[in-house]
């Protein structure tokens, strides 16, 4: 099979890659770019543990295929830490306990962060909109949302 | 595993269909590509020529016109219509099914046009959009037709679309006076794909009495989204009663053919359709005798 060039922007890094044209987005993102953060779960687009942003919306990267993504932004989890410094939705998921196995971690922090993008001072509901399109089978939801709660109610501040 | 293809991308619908007409032995069209891919995994379908369609921004709009109604272009995402301000006024029924249709992410990068062209007979738009009457137009190299969604749909996952062809846009009626639609789906998950789903569309007459016109779609209940024509027809010039809503249920679950499979038995499904079409008609009838007064 006759490779493709890929030009891709991720997390602010431009990278041009030769790809079969039938590896997803997900696929390219963890065994070519070793960003293993963005995890692989049900395969599916049903888990949303895939979750990345695609200009600027999240999309599940397991349902996309990379040559989709040519000439495109994607940032993933490891890009919304900000010169080592965590956002605040990160603190927030470690104050809160947010997660227990982690693996659903990175897709709902993506999810979330960009209904904070969207909706400054997002509702209960609203949050639980915003995640819903991702699975966790071990913490349950409650801290999650109580982690986005917080951040969107103005706990968290950014350090200088 | 996904088979190896050969990977083509049009960036417009002339590129496109230039690429469909030199491919027409063995291509497949991707958009969105939400459902394709997942039957592309399972080795359901591996085409020879993948042709690309997303990155063309030719058929991603949303208009409206009051007098010719509403289209919306087959890349058109299902995200742009959720949030649509003129389709929320014009359309409500539709930013509704959509806010219902799989997550976020999925309707971030899944399109109206992949939906239908994909045909599951338990799709939303598809159920709801032949509610309203819509249209589909699609084009080959040589001319463009339209076919009204229920000449659209041929079977389980079969279009008419033939060799060649690409779908162009969806094409909604403006909704007659006295109109209210209610669309809802069963499901186990909120979300999810709906188990049963039924549409139901109603016009009252000009005294806002009795039903002038009645439209059922039931989604998920045959090879196809169906019109239950006998249902519709024991609406029409008639006020709708508990006693009346009895029977249209009644006559819609045996109008329906669906299959059992995992999630339902084919009576449990008969019963979720009686169930369902009796609340949309009663939704639907409730509402457009708000409209007519």
């Amino acid at each position: 099979m006759e490779k493709q060039l890929l030009h891709i922007t991720v997390n602010n890094e431009y990278r041009e890659l030769y790809i079969n044209p039938k590896r997803l987005l997900v696929e390219v993102l963890r065994d070519d770019l070793a960003l293993t953060g963005t995890k692989r779960g049900c395969n599916t687009g049903a888990c949303g543990a895939c979750t990345v942003m695609l200009n600027g919306v999240p999309v599940k990267s397991c349902s996309v295929l990379a040559m989709q993504a040519d000439g495109a932004e994607v940032a993933t989890v490891e890009g919304l830490a900000e010169g080592g410094k965590l956002s605040l939705l990160q603190r927030s998921f470690l104050d809160h306990g947010a997660f227990q196995c982690g693996f659903c971690t990175p897709g709902m922090l993506m999810s979330a962060t960009a209904l904070l993008k969207e909706i400054k001072k997002p509702t209960k509901d609203q949050i639980k909109e915003a995640i819903h399109g991702n699975l966790c089978r071990c913490t349950g939801y409650n801290s999650i949302i109580r982690a986005v709660r917080a951040v969107a109610e103005g706990e968290y501040k950014e350090r200088g | 595993m996904i088979r190896d293809f050969i990977y083509l991308k049009a960036g417009s619908v002339k590129e496109a269909l230039d690429l469909l007409d030199k491919h027409k032995d063995d291509y497949k069209i991707i958009c969105g590509g939400q459902s394709l891919l997942i039957l592309m995994r399972q080795g359901l379908v591996a085409p020879e020529n993948l042709i690309d369609i997303k990155g063309m921004k030719e058929l991603s709009y949303i208009k409206f016109n009051s007098k010719t109604g509403l289209r919306i272009g087959a890349t058109t995402i299902h995200r742009e219509i959720e949030k649509s301000s003129v389709i929320k006024k014009h359309y409500p029924v539709l930013v509704d099914m959509e806010k219902n249709l799989a997550s976020i992410q999925t309707r971030n990068w899944g399109t109206i046009g992949g939906n239908l062209a994909h045909a599951d007979p338990a799709g939303d738009p598809g159920a709801l959009l032949m509610a309203l009457n819509a249209r589909v137009s699609m084009a080959n190299k040589e001319r463009v037709r339209a076919l009204l969604l229920e000449e659209f749909f041929v079977d389980f996952f079969e279009t008419a679309l033939e060799e060649g062809e690409l779908l162009l846009e969806v094409q909604v009626p403006p909704v007659p006076p006295r109109t209210a639609t209610a669309y809802e789906k069963f499901n186990i998950i909120k979300n999810d794909q709906g188990i049963v789903s039924v549409a139901a569309s109603l016009t009252l007459n000009e005294d806002g009495l009795r039903c002038k016109d009645a439209r059922l779609v039931l989604g998920g209940s045959a090879p196809v989204p169906l019109r239950a024509k006998e249902a519709e027809a024991m609406l029409k010039g008639r006020k709708v009663t508990e006693g009346l809503l009895e029977q249209v249920g009644s006559r819609a679950s045996e109008e329906a053919d669906p299959v059992a499979d995992i999630h339902a038995s084919e009576g449990y499904r008969r019963h979720l359709v009686k169930a369902l079409t009796k609340r949309m008609v009663k939704r639907a009838w409730e509402h457009a005798r708000t409209l007519a007064h």
